[in-house]
């Protein structure tokens, strides 16, 4: 126990002796954190809508004025080639072209179906969708209103309507802030626990100074726990100053028991940091060590559901993910912070990490050689 | 000159000696460019919901089929009480509840209405503004199966609509830009950060030094082997995209290539300012690798576009090189645009490369402390 106790010593030492990395390790999740997290929201916030009005009838500009007053569309040009506002969608200035052709009053006064036609720039298909989607309703309501003054409200039989309402739960308001800042959070712990420690190992590997470690009475076991601890710890400070930072900053609710994340947190720690010496042995230099690293690390996280939902994923990825600890952090973080999950209702996630820490440090420790 | 070949040539055999490296290095753009084009969406798919039907009636059932059977929805396990949705949805184990009304059809029957709620898990709110969407659009195609469909045909004025740049609406289009956009810039980065800090750390550097390099030969020196193994792996990502997900260049690929040399040569320049900044290896890792990953993904408009973003991230993106190179890819390899599209944003990637190389060459110390 004294041994590790030193040994423990030995490494902090030895981390902030590099003023840099010191102060990095601390000042780099804060900044990210505080940068990163009101980035993210989903809704599209107005879309530049580009009209061609061929007609220009008391309809047309009725349908005009009608998107001008949405809170949605923003009509930044009006003009009538169409040329022009193609070249407006390629030069990316607007999103939506909406097309009213020539006899487009006539038509309607006459009683017959005309047709507008909407352009959109479709690159990213879901503000394409989400924006149609918008334009349909109100030209949908047009309808309507023109339907409504022609038949009057006489033949206005009943028909049967189902009427649907919606809550969020959690998160009544859906902010974002609140989604985005439980996942930043893991990731930033994970990346810096996991890139200080694998590093650590390997550079003592190609300087040569774990020879003088080796022919010490040191145990393998007291080595690797003594190479996890220090980072160990310095995961939990960046957790707890994260989480101080969403309360006071982005006032991020927290329903559930702080202990009960912090136990997660340390078995997820352990987990990463295990995995991170275990790929140290296998590998010579920092460098191997850093690709590998990053190999692992942007598939873990691209993989674990911060950004994108994992229902999506087909059925085969679904089953690899079982092996991606970052998965049950994710959800851990969120369902303990957010929605005051208990210990049972996370048994699966704890339980998948406890085996998590327990694989991959036994490996770390089987797999490190006293010998060179 | 022919000292810099020499030295282009002994920073070759340094990277194909250590064969996983290489490995990895051209394994790493392929895995993210498969994994986005078959794993990752963000399309809603097989979420699970659970009903707790009040009613139980035919058009209960008839409408939560109606829901199961799209392809967004599966169904979960059936609710019996309100007091069930929190442990439900706080298990995670589902994503909506959706509840009808005590007796369903006898009140759309009698008064013409009926309310269907639905409750989804805000803490996931891109997932839970999806579904309740979605599940709202199938009740109104609900509803005007209900009206006799006669409605449509009604509609006098028939929006049409065309998808620009991406008629069958693939996700392709955006991540196909964008692993090329964080891949280069990370993989650069990294590659470059650590040659120069290695010589420091190991003191052969010194050896450099005394030799009749000038330091700009030495920082080119280093660039360009890291060069072509960067512009090797641009053209890998092409050709999976052109062969397995099918998105062709559509301008000109020339004009593609050239500007992925210069973003290339950009995230080298930085690399390079970023060893010149740091004294060991781990600095260099750690500000590249820590520092530079997660504000790449989320503010280079890759995963999240930042016209979505708040108005104050224009700025705050307008200094991150990966936003313009997303541009200008986007433009010439999706849009077909040509040069003339473009040339703003060539023009500050090209200012971002000669700063950081002119950074990085007024760091450069000629001697050891």
């Amino acid at each position: 126990m004294r041994t590790i106790l030193y040994l423990i010593r030995k490494e902090f030492i030895q981390i902030f002796r590099d003023k840099f990395l010191g102060r990095a390790i601390f000042a780099i999740p804060i900044v990210q954190m505080l940068i990163l997290v009101p980035a993210v929201t989903f809704e599209i916030k107005e879309v530049n809508l580009c009209v061609v009005d061929k007609d220009l009838s008391t309809e047309s500009r009725e349908l005009v004025s009608k998107l001008v007053g949405s809170t949605f569309f923003k009509v930044r040009h009006a003009t009538f080639s169409e040329r022009e506002a193609n070249d407006l969608l390629h030069r990316n200035k607007c999103d939506l072209i909406l097309q009213i052709p020539a006899g487009f009053g006539k038509d309607i006064g006459k009683g017959t179906p005309t047709k507008l036609m909407a352009s959109a720039n479709a690159i990213n298909a879901m503000n394409a969708q989400l924006s149609w989607a918008y334009l349909n309703g109100v030209i949908i309501d047009y309808n309507m209103n023109l339907l409504a003054r022609e038949i009057g409200s006489r033949t206005f039989t009943a028909i049967p309507q189902i009427e649907v309402t919606n809550r969020y739960w959690y998160n009544e308001m859906l902010n974002y802030n609140f989604y985005m800042q439980p996942g930043i959070l893991g990731i930033l712990v994970l990346a810096i626990g996991f890139i200080l420690a694998g590093l650590n190992l390997v550079k003592e590997k190609e300087i040569g100074t774990i020879e003088q470690m080796n022919v010490t009475p040191v145990k393998k076991y007291q080595f690797i726990l003594s190479k996890i601890i220090p980072f160990l710890i310095i995961g939990l400070i960046d957790l707890a100053l994260g989480i101080i930072i969403g309360k006071l900053v982005f006032n991020v609710p927290f329903v559930g028991s702080m202990g009960l994340l912090f136990l997660c947190s340390t078995v997820f720690l352990i987990a990463v940091l295990g995995l991170a010496l275990l790929i140290s042995t296998f590998s010579g230099t920092q460098q191997q060590f850093m690709f590998t690293g990053f190999f692992f690390m942007i598939i873990f996280i691209l993989m674990s559901g911060i950004f994108t939902p994992l229902e999506s994923m087909p059925d085969w990825a679904q089953k690899i993910d079982l092996l991606n600890p970052v998965v049950y952090i994710m959800r851990i973080n969120r369902m303990v912070m957010l929605k005051g999950s208990t210990l049972y209702d996370i048994r699966t996630e704890f339980l998948a990490l406890v085996l998590f820490a327990i694989a991959t440090t036994t490996l770390a420790v089987n797999r490190y050689r006293k010998t060179a | 000159m022919k000292r810099l070949l020499v030295f282009v040539k002994k920073e070759f055999l340094h990277i194909f000696r250590d064969f996983r490296t290489m490995v990895i290095l051209f394994l790493i753009p392929g895995a993210l460019i498969l994994l986005f084009g078959f794993v990752v969406s963000t399309d809603l798919k097989n979420a699970t919901v659970s009903f707790l039907d009040l009613s139980n009636d035919e058009m209960t059932q008839k409408l939560s089929d109606k829901i199961c059977s799209s392809g967004f929805f599966k169904r979960g396990e059936n609710l019996k009480s309100f007091q069930d949705i929190d442990p439900a949805l706080r298990g995670n184990k589902i994503k909506a509840v959706i509840i009808f009304e005590k007796d369903f059809s006898a009140k759309l029957i009698s008064e013409g209405k009926a309310t269907v709620n639905i409750i989804t898990d805000g803490s996931e709110p891109n997932m839970a503004t999806m579904a309740t969407n979605y599940i709202s659009a199938i009740v109104a195609d609900f509803n005007s199966e209900l009206a006799g469909g006669g409605k449509a045909a009604a509609l006098r004025v028939q929006p049409e609509v065309r998808m620009f740049y991406n008629p069958s609406l693939k996700s392709q289009h955006m991540f196909v830009p964008g692993v090329i956009t964080l891949i280069m810039i990370l993989i650069c980065a990294l590659m470059t950060s650590i040659t120069i800090t290695r010589e420091k750390e190991f003191g052969t550097m010194e050896a450099l030094l005394v030799s009749p390099l000038k330091p700009i030969q030495i920082i080119l020196g280093k660039i360009v082997p890291y060069f072509i193994l960067s512009l090797v792996d641009v053209i890998i990502i092409l050709l999976l995209s052109r062969y397995v997900f099918d998105l062709p260049v559509k301008g000109s690929v020339v004009l593609l290539l050239a500007e992925a040399m210069l973003y290339i040569l950009m995230s080298l320049s930085l690399g390079i300012l970023i060893s010149t900044v740091s004294k060991t290896m781990q600095q260099a890792i750690f500000i590249s690798l820590v520092g530079m990953m997660l504000p790449t993904v989320l503010l280079s408009g890759f995963i999240y576009p930042i016209e979505n973003m708040p108005k104050a991230y224009d700025w705050v993106s307008a200094i991150m090189p990966p936003r313009y190179f997303i541009i200008i890819i986007k433009n010439v390899m999706i849009k077909g645009t040509g040069f003339l599209y473009v040339w703003k944003e060539t023009l500050i990637l090209t200012l971002f490369t000669l700063g950081a190389i002119g950074l990085s060459m007024r760091k450069f110390n000629i001697r050891l402390q």
